[in-house]
């Protein structure tokens, strides 16, 4: 018989060596930095265009992601449909992404089909018309389902938080409106493409299998001119303009039964050393099933079908988070036992039994999350898009093996201070 | 190509074994057959609210996620019409900690009074989450009643109403897992850097000593044909008119299933299908338009949905879809246009095989429709579909007859103000 009562042996997160598997880069002729982590077990590829073109450079709000979106709807030789279909007849997936600082073009292909993708890719890039039609449906179609989500209690929550935390000018604190969609106007959109999906702003990262020849392939394609001339763009500053205001109870749906519950924190950007000690803290008190809160509002109260803290960092900003949907008459409960678990953190050291599964956890998770080119090469994208260094990495994998619990409370009693967070409840 | 290996214990347990030695990790993921199909009527929800205890502990293990977590592994589960599926990921060095857990679980559970008592809350507040706290979110209560009136596809997973989970009670979860909860019903599929001689030894192991159970036998009524159109509306606080429309289709192994599978790509699979180049880009009727259906085991539904654009009449948003189907059952379509969506789906299963959870999630699920090897035949049996099969079966299905329509009106047009209280 074997005894049950005792779990097999484990090899613990210290002795796991973690590397983050190495990236290719090299230059296309015209200057253009390629990024590529290589795979060849699969017959899959991505491929994103990265520009300096998110919503930090936008006039007005909702330009950048406008734009963003619209580039695939039309070129001066092809209507959006051509366009759908060629790239729908590889079986490929053509996808864009805007946030802050950047905003993508992203192709999900077969290795097979891409020396047949790239051409219109680069029509794409280089000869988007933005046209008048298409901005018109983007804008009725962008308001109808805007409308549907202003009716969640999850959806007002967030950007209200952000709202709070940097102020509605800001662009972290910026969100898509009715009135923002009707002043788009095409030219603007056309001025802003102009300006930022430019040879100068772009970088490319591939993760998969490539064909033969490949690097000759994409010079050929995206490297021999300077593809919508050479533009400058200066980054604009923008002051935080937090509310003074900490608590808000709002209510949007009168029937509603469940409340939006969000308690938040403005915290340093991504290069203050607190960052990746933040990160521990973060999944003691709600970064994953077994945390302090999920353990005590989910699983011991019932309050909620999940509880989660968030650590988000940008460039020049970042906030600290807990947040969930919790039945209507618990929305205040919950947020007393929030507090109480971080108060919990200041005052006592954390177990050296829990910390240590936390590290484990976090090391199999990050074991997890490079295995495979398309994981590796989002982390890699993260830190060269932030100007970091391999040893950001290593050194936050470092602090996950090492860090004490005279820190993490100590790091507690730093940011887990009541009166700097602001509190929000949308039922 | 998927490879496996596979093997049955004397209990009855079958176990797959897909070695990939190009990741440090490791996925163990047990698939139980039994799913909401299977529920009394007047207790649904069971089967889902069953896998929430599921992580209440087990005979010999108090807590289920620590010892996991400490071995650096996730965890989670799903439950469907249909089956029930746990999954772990850890590295590989651990996987015996899977298999001690996952074992303890089929083996016997701790049937905890507290366990049950908070689960019933934390589902109870799933069930707000996610179908009544949410614009929209009673559509598929109300289209599985008008769609299905014999079969248990009639309710939910979470459940007919939120009083049948209140209701379970301690005895109905010892009996649910005297059931269904056994080697006789159970498939487990190891991936991952792992050797097939050492998941045989500690599936022998772990597994080896649990008695066998008996085979449940899933006594499903069939939904008899349906021989009249049937409709209905509502009207409800959400800020959009929706249309939607069901019609039945085929069990997931009969060969017209596959061809259903590319009618919902040619009608829906991106920019260049039909219904949302000609309803959202051409006509401006929809702001959004889908078709799809959820590869159920028995005959499922194929689905159009889409929310029609401010001051579109509904009869006339109804109408211009009936069109596209009817255009499809009656010419057909070209050659190109299938090559895409067999295209389409080629990659499709190539990106979700980039993934060692999905290929073990899927070769359980394979098992359960009767060999994991059907699994490697799927592009096989896309590929053989003609365009004539696309007309024909689209004409199978897009009868009027075949039809349940749901008009979903929106009462408050106009939801764009919000009250704010300090």
């Amino acid at each position: 018989m074997i005894n049950r009562k005792q779990s097999p042996d484990i090899k613990n997160s210290v002795e796991f060596e973690i590397k983050l598997p190495p990236v290719e880069s090299f230059h296309l002729d015209n200057g253009i930095p390629v990024y590529l982590v290589p795979a060849q077990e699969q017959e899959t590829l991505q491929l994103e265009w990265v520009f300096d073109a998110g919503n930090w450079y936008e006039a007005a709000p909702m330009i950048a992601s406008a734009a963003n979106n619209l580039l695939k709807n039309g070129t001066t030789n092809k209507t959006a449909l051509q366009i759908n279909e060629t790239i729908e007849y590889y079986g490929a997936f053509l996808s864009v992404q805007c946030n802050h600082q950047f905003a993508s073009v992203v192709l999900h292909c077969l290795e097979k089909h891409l020396v047949s993708l790239l051409p219109v890719i680069r029509e794409i890039l280089t000869s988007a018309t933005i046209p008048e039609q298409e901005l018109e449906i983007y804008k009725q179609n962008g308001k109808q389902r805007l409308s549907v989500n202003l009716q969640k209690c999850d959806f007002v929550a967030n950007r209200n938080m952000d709202k709070y935390l940097f102020g509605e000018d800001h662009p972290y604190g910026r969100y898509s409106t009715m009135e923002a969609f009707d002043q788009l106007q095409r030219d603007r959109l056309v001025a802003f493409y102009k300006k930022h999906y430019t040879f100068n702003h772009c970088k490319i990262f591939i993760a998969g299998k490539t064909p033969r020849h490949f690097d000759a392939l994409l010079n050929k394609t995206f490297g021999t001119d300077l593809w919508n001339g050479k533009q400058e763009i200066t980054q604009k500053d923008f002051s935080l303009q937090p509310a003074a205001e900490k608590k808000y109870r709002i209510t949007n749906d009168p029937n509603g039964v469940q409340g939006a519950v969000r308690i938040a924190r403005s915290f340093p950007n991504r290069y203050h050393p607190d960052v990746p000690k933040m990160q521990v803290l973060n999944t003691v008190l709600g970064g994953y099933f077994g945390s302090r809160l999920m353990s005590n509002i989910r699983e011991e109260k019932g309050y909620t079908y999940g509880i989660f803290s968030v650590v988000y960092v940008y460039n020049t900003a970042g906030f600290f988070g807990i947040l969930t949907e919790a039945g209507r008459d618990v929305t205040e409960a919950t947020i007393t036992e929030s507090y109480k678990e971080m108060q919990r953190l200041c005052n006592e050291l954390i177990p050296e039994e829990e910390l240590s599964l936390v590290r484990n956890y976090m090391i199999g998770g990050i074991l997890g999350d490079l295995d495979g080119s398309f994981k590796v090469i989002r982390r890699w994208k993260n830190l060269i898009l932030s100007g970091l260094k391999e040893e950001y990495f290593n050194n936050a994998v470092n602090i996950i093996k090492t860090i004490s619990a005279k820190e993490l409370q100590q790091l507690a009693q730093n940011y887990f201070v009541k009166d700097d967070f602001y509190e929000l409840v949308v039922v | 190509m998927i490879h496996f290996n596979k093997f049955t214990l004397p209990n009855g347990l079958r176990v797959i074994v897909h070695e990939d030695h190009t990741t440090p990790m490791a996925v163990v993921n047990v698939l139980y057959d039994v799913g909401a199909r299977d529920e009394n009527p007047e207790k649904t929800g069971f089967a889902h609210l069953f896998e929430h205890l599921m992580f209440g502990g087990s005979v010999n293990i108090p807590v289920y996620d620590e010892p996991l977590q400490r071995a650096g592994g996730e965890n989670n589960a799903y439950t469907t019409n249909d089956l029930t599926n746990y999954y772990v990921q850890l590295p590989a060095q651990n996987l015996e900690t899977a298999f001690w857990l996952e074992s303890d679980r089929m083996l016997s559970l701790a049937f905890s009074r507290k366990s049950l008592d908070v689960q019933r809350k934390v589902v109870s507040e799933e069930f707000k989450e996610h179908y009544i706290n949410m614009p929209y979110g009673d559509v598929w209560k109300i289209l599985r009643e008008l769609s299905y009136k014999k079969h248990p596809y009639r309710w939910l997973t979470i459940g007919r109403e939120l009083s049948h989970i209140e209701q379970a009670k301690l005895e109905d979860v010892r009996n649910f897992f005297l059931e269904h909860y056994n080697p006789s019903n159970a498939i487990l599929a190891v991936g991952g850097n792992v050797q097939t001689d050492e998941v045989k030894r500690l599936a022998e192991k772990w597994f080896g000593e649990i008695p066998a159970g008996k085979k449940f036998n899933h006594d499903v009524p069939r939904e008899p044909e349906q021989t009249a159109a049937r409709f209905m509306e509502v009207t409800e606080e959400v800020p959009l008119d929706a249309l939607y429309k069901c019609f039945p289709i085929f069990p997931r192994l009969d060969p017209r299933y596959y061809v259903v599978d590319l009618i919902t790509d040619i009608l829906s699979g991106g920019g260049s299908s039909r219904l949302y180049q000609t309803l959202v880009k051409e006509k401006k009727l929809f702001s959004s338009i889908d078709c799809y259906h959820f590869g159920s085991l028995d005959a499922g539904l194929i689905t159009i949905e889409g929310k029609l654009i401010k001051g579109i009449k509904m009869q006339d948003a109804d109408k211009a879809v009936e069109e596209i189907l009817q255009d499809i059952t009656e010419k057909t379509v070209s050659e190109e246009e299938l090559q895409k969506v067999k295209n389409r789906t080629e990659s499709l299963i190539a990106f979700e095989d980039m993934s060692l959870l999905s290929r073990c999630n899927n070769l359980a699920f394979f098992e359960l429709l009767g060999d994991a090897a059907i699994m490697n035949d799927e592009i096989k049996r896309y590929g053989t579909i003609s365009v004539e099969d696309i007309r024909r079966v689209s004409k199978t299905i897009f009868t009027p007859e075949h039809s349940n329509t749901l008009y979903y009106f929106a009462k408050n047009k106009l939801h764009d103000q919000q009250k704010t209280v300090a």
